[in-house]
């Protein structure tokens, strides 16, 4: 084939491969989930936050006094249909006792938020309130259940949006704990 | 000769300033009026607004939606604006919590200068393919012009190309 | 019984189409003429067999038969009749009946409108369309099937979404469907001329009607949805740039730049592969659109729920049909040759400019629509691109295509003169830009922006004008009705068109550049003042509706003291879903909307309390979807034009014939 003839079916050939790249891309897209919005804060300080106990509304619990320790923030709310499905492992992760999990009372009544610990199994080291959401926001929380990794310099390490998972925990979360701990 | 390499010159520094304009243009022109009820605040907030994605909508502005995170993220950006942030501070904040995906402005970076410069550099592009399309043509036409009259008189009933009337 | 009919009568529409696709194909390759001669009557059955589906989807609606799935979810026994109608293809699995619906339609308009095309050529049409179809057929019937039981059945159905509770859903996407899938006639033709290995202007001629017609449609349901968009949402706005919508746009911009493209194949033979290659990129955009929507790859309030199967199977099925044509052009496109010599500036010049900047438009909404799938799959992260993204692009990339069209229409076919293009139109240049700098001034305020879009618009229309004024003058006929009755429907068609395109930049232009809105607090009968109308807000009543509750507001739109309308803005709670709606009230007019909507109750007492009132006034916002509509009416009446409708011999007349009738439109 000459220059020519080649450089002709080369233009006839660039809608297919066009079309082939992106194909490549929708086929990646149909195992991603757009709604997924990741978070910012992996490898930064986690927020710092100052808020009253739900258990002891007279005393507070501060990021500060959690450094030196690696620790989780779970995310959750009595009105929160989700975390029903991942509660049962958080309760079975507190009783293994490898890492602390603190609660983040996410808009909810305390009273309710009480209670639904009451229902179903507290596996709270401590559980804080956040009533007006607005530590949610510094924590770029948009639904509830979700789950924060911060390390003993306080860095927040992973987020796990939505519930947690067997998988998750098993694959992703301790491993990390194991590191971060040593 | 000259002149067409002028306007090849024109067209192409146009390009680049529109290219350049675009990134920053506002995406509505303010409101000529403030009727009672709506303070300077209010019409600033609402613009920045519809700059902003609501979270946990189906593609939706932080100015229109009805969810709740969008009441509590509303309220944090007139809590800012009252402290006396700019614009650009107030979506840095929300872009420090929630990533790049809270604006639907997309920020110019290296990962988005495909998209912001793309459009431009595909009608450079296609003004590049036009021009030498109808070089190609017109290099033809005088080519072809000699032998194809002889042609034509050669092939008097082939008529499947229209020669033109008319305006 | 009924849906079982509908389901059987699905499966059987399958095999016709299997017949449909295949039998007239091989009887093209062979030469085979009684295969060919199945095409026809393979179409028309299968239209047959796909109406008698739709018929027991609709019915079984009708009568709220919730042992259907599909009723069951997107149905209520106290929806009113037209929306139980309407439901039918409200959901994933109904709309994808309505698109195979439409397809056999159009594969069945075909067969009735094909005299006078060559047998094979018919014969692959047919074909093609009917693969097409069987894609459809089978993704109906194996993951998405509208016939599927619910045992035992529902009690009450969950009701359709109150958002599509509308007349705008009646009519919206029948109307679109119409356009999207029309596009998929020129795309057989250009598939059919690519294996014949033939293209020349008459393969233009045939085509273009066909696609005209899809055009408009198409024009009509993207208008349709944007002006529900606008009274529906309730904060006013009428395009937002979502995926599904420019799901929508994209293939109208590249069927714009094809029905202009093949005017050019048709007058002068030229462009021939690029007129191929927009046909098949009209209905690839079209078959994106539906991976698109239907595949969650994208977030969008259009979104049908999605479903992973779904997007893999029309994933499949987007490379079949288009991986297979784009392969098909590559090796057959070179082959179709060079077609006509032109000027660098002449009509054709133009018209490729035209096409180029239409293209690259597209490729542009294309690039911000996916351009987060692109970022994510690469796990550069998450971005969005909205509206501020689109319109920075978009109008710089369109706004040289609409000074073109007063161009294009003034240049000679293959060689123009630009020092007589000038002397042509340097007046109509210097009314527009005249014009356009004083105007702003006159409405209110002035700002490039607005004068840029006051320019083209008047630009298009004075340059129209101009242009039939030169037509009338160069004809040699006497009297004013016998020169206009020279030109023929071609040519109407195409100056209306334009004329809408004026009105619809118009429209755009000053409700960008002059609209506002105000969210008021108000009591019971506060007055506010906005823009020289005072609005005076009368409170909200409790009401009911067949299938909801509401509370329904009174606003009184007074200018200078009197009484101009009187609005009831809505706030709407559906019995079954416990959805809210903010239903719009809109003041029409011709200069502008004022569109007022109910925000929040301001304190406890809803009913006799105050409530937050959204304003709106829209300046002449109605243009723009009235500029649609004559788009659409201008490709109705180029349809019309004679020569479509003369028998056409299969080698055409010399350019006597073809010159004395047709004008160079």
């Amino acid at each position: 084939m000459s220059k020519e003839q080649a450089l002709k079916s080369f233009r006839w050939s660039l809608p297919l491969a066009i079309f082939v790249i992106l194909v490549a891309f929708l086929w990646v897209g149909l195992s991603r989930d757009p709604r997924e919005v990741p978070s910012p804060l992996i490898g930064k300080p986690a927020p710092a936050f100052q808020l009253a106990k739900l258990h002891a509304p007279k005393e507070t619990l501060a990021t500060a006094d959690l450094k030196g320790t690696v620790w989780l923030l779970n995310v959750w709310a009595s009105w929160c249909v989700s975390c029903r499905v991942e509660h049962p492992l958080l309760v079975e992760l507190a009783k293994a006792n490898i890492v602390p999990v603190y609660g983040l009372d996410y808009k909810d009544n305390p009273d309710d938020g009480r209670a639904w610990l009451a229902q179903h199994g507290d596996p709270y080291t401590a559980s804080i309130v956040d009533r007006d959401g607005r530590v949610g926001i510094d924590y770029g929380v948009y639904g509830v259940p979700e789950t924060f990794l911060i390390d003993k310099a306080g860095i927040v390490r992973y987020k796990q949006i939505g519930p947690l998972t067997p998988e998750a925990l098993k694959q992703k979360i301790l491993p990390m704990v194991r590191e971060l701990q040593k | 000769m000259i002149a067409r390499a002028a306007i090849a010159a024109i067209a192409a520094l146009l390009l680049a300033a529109a290219a350049a304009a675009a990134t920053k243009m506002d995406p509505v022109p303010p409101s000529g009026e403030n009727a009672t009820g709506m303070s300077a605040l209010d019409v600033r907030l609402k613009r920045l607004e519809t700059e902003l994605r609501c979270l946990v909508c189906q593609n939706q502005t932080l100015a229109d939606s009805n969810a709740g995170l969008a009441d509590d993220l509303r309220r944090e950006v007139r809590a800012l604006a009252l402290a006396g942030k700019s614009d650009d501070d107030i979506k840095g904040y929300l872009v420090a919590r929630y990533g790049d995906f809270v604006l639907y402005k997309p920020p110019v970076k290296p990962i988005t200068w495909i998209l912001w410069f793309g459009p431009f550099a595909l009608l450079a592009g296609g003004g590049a393919i036009w021009w030498v399309v109808l070089r190609r043509r017109a290099r033809a036409a005088t080519a072809g012009d000699a032998a194809g009259e002889a042609r034509a008189r050669a092939l008097m009933d082939d008529s499947d190309h229209d020669n033109g009337s008319g305006p | 019984m009924i849906p079982e009919l509908g389901h059987f009568a699905l499966i059987l529409a399958l095999l016709v189409a299997i017949v449909q696709g295949a039998l007239p194909l091989a009887g093209a390759a062979y030469g085979e003429p009684r295969l060919m001669a199945l095409s026809k009557p393979a179409a028309r059955a299968q239209f047959l067999l796909v109406v008698t589906a739709f018929a027991c989807l609709a019915a079984s609606f009708v009568a709220n038969d919730f042992s259907v799935q599909n009723v069951a979810t997107n149905s209520n026994s106290e929806l009113p009749l037209h929306y139980r109608l309407a439901a039918t293809w409200g959901s994933h699995e109904g709309s994808l009946l309505l698109w195979t619906l439409m397809l056999a339609g159009w594969t069945f308009a075909v067969t009735l409108f094909s005299r006078n095309l060559p047998s094979v050529l018919l014969a692959r049409v047919i074909a093609v369309m009917g693969w097409v179809s069987v894609g459809f057929l089978l993704f109906l019937l194996f993951t998405s099937n509208p016939f599927d039981r619910l045992l035992p059945p529902a009690p009450e159905g969950r009701d359709l979404n109150p958002l599509l509770q509308d007349p705008g859903m009646v009519i919206h996407p029948p109307m679109l469907y119409m356009g999207y899938v029309g596009f998929s006639v020129a795309f057989a033709f250009a598939i059919a001329a690519l294996l014949g290995g033939r293209l020349d202007a008459t393969w233009a001629r045939w085509s273009r009607p066909w696609t005209t017609v899809a055009w408009a449609f198409l024009t009509i349901g993207i208008a349709l949805g944007s002006g529900w968009a606008y009274y529906t949402l309730g904060w006013g706005g009428w395009w937002f740039w979502d995926p599904v919508e420019n799901a929508s746009f994209m293939p109208w911009l590249t069927g714009t730049a094809l029905i202009h493209s093949l005017a050019v194949t048709e007058k002068r033979g030229a462009f021939k592969s690029w007129t191929v290659l927009l046909a098949i990129l009209a209905f690839s955009l079209s078959l994106l659109g539906t991976f698109l929507v239907r595949s969650g790859v994208l977030t969008s309030v259009h979104a049908f729920a999605t479903d992973p199967a779904r997007g893999v199977f029309i994933l499949v099925f987007l490379v079949l049909v288009v991986g297979g044509s784009l392969l098909l052009f590559a090796w057959r496109a070179g082959k179709v040759g060079l077609g006509g010599i032109f000027g660098v500036v002449s009509r054709e010049s133009t018209l490729l400019a035209n096409n180029i900047l239409l293209i690259v438009a597209m490729a542009s909404v294309l690039l911000g629509t996916l351009y987060p799938l692109f970022l994510d799959a690469l796990n550069l992260g998450k971005i969005s691109v909205g509206p501020p993204y689109f319109d920075a692009v978009f109008y710089p990339l369109l706004a040289p295509a609409a000074f073109l069209m007063g161009i294009g229409p003034m240049a000679r076919w293959r060689n123009a003169s630009l020092p007589d293009l000038w002397t042509r139109l340097k007046w109509a240049l210097g009314i527009a830009v005249a014009a356009a700098v004083i105007l702003p001034f006159i409405l209110g305020r002035w700002s490039p922006l607005i004068a840029a879009g006051l320019f083209l618009a008047l630009w298009i229309v004075v340059s129209s004008v101009v242009n039939l004024r030169a037509r009338l003058a160069a004809s040699h006929r006497l009297g004013l009705v016998a020169k206009l009755g020279a030109n023929s429907a071609s040519y109407y068609g195409m100056l209306l068109a334009h004329l809408g395109v004026a009105v619809f930049i118009v429209g755009v232009t000053l409700v960008k550049g002059y609209e506002s809105e105000q969210d008021v607090p108000l009591d019971v009968g506060q007055t506010t003042e906005v823009g020289g109308y005072a609005f005076k807000f009368l409170g909200v009543v409790p009401g009911r509706g067949p299938n909801y509750r509401a509370l329904t507001g009174t606003v009184e739109v007074r200018k200078d003291g009197r009484l101009l309308e009187t609005l009831t803005p809505e706030k709407r709670i559906y019995n079954a879903s416990g959805q809210t709606m903010t239903i719009a009230a809109i003041d029409i007019g011709l200069l502008g909307d004022r569109y007022v909507s109910l925000g929040e109750p301001l304190v406890a007492d809803a009913i006799n309390g105050a409530w937050g009132v959204r304003i709106y006034l829209k300046p002449f916002i109605d243009w723009i979807w009235m500029g649609a509509f004559l788009m659409a009416l201008g490709g109705f009446i180029a349809v019309c034009d004679r020569r479509y409708r003369l028998a056409i011999r299969r080698r055409t007349a010399p350019s006597a014939a073809a010159g004395a009738g047709a004008s160079a439109d």
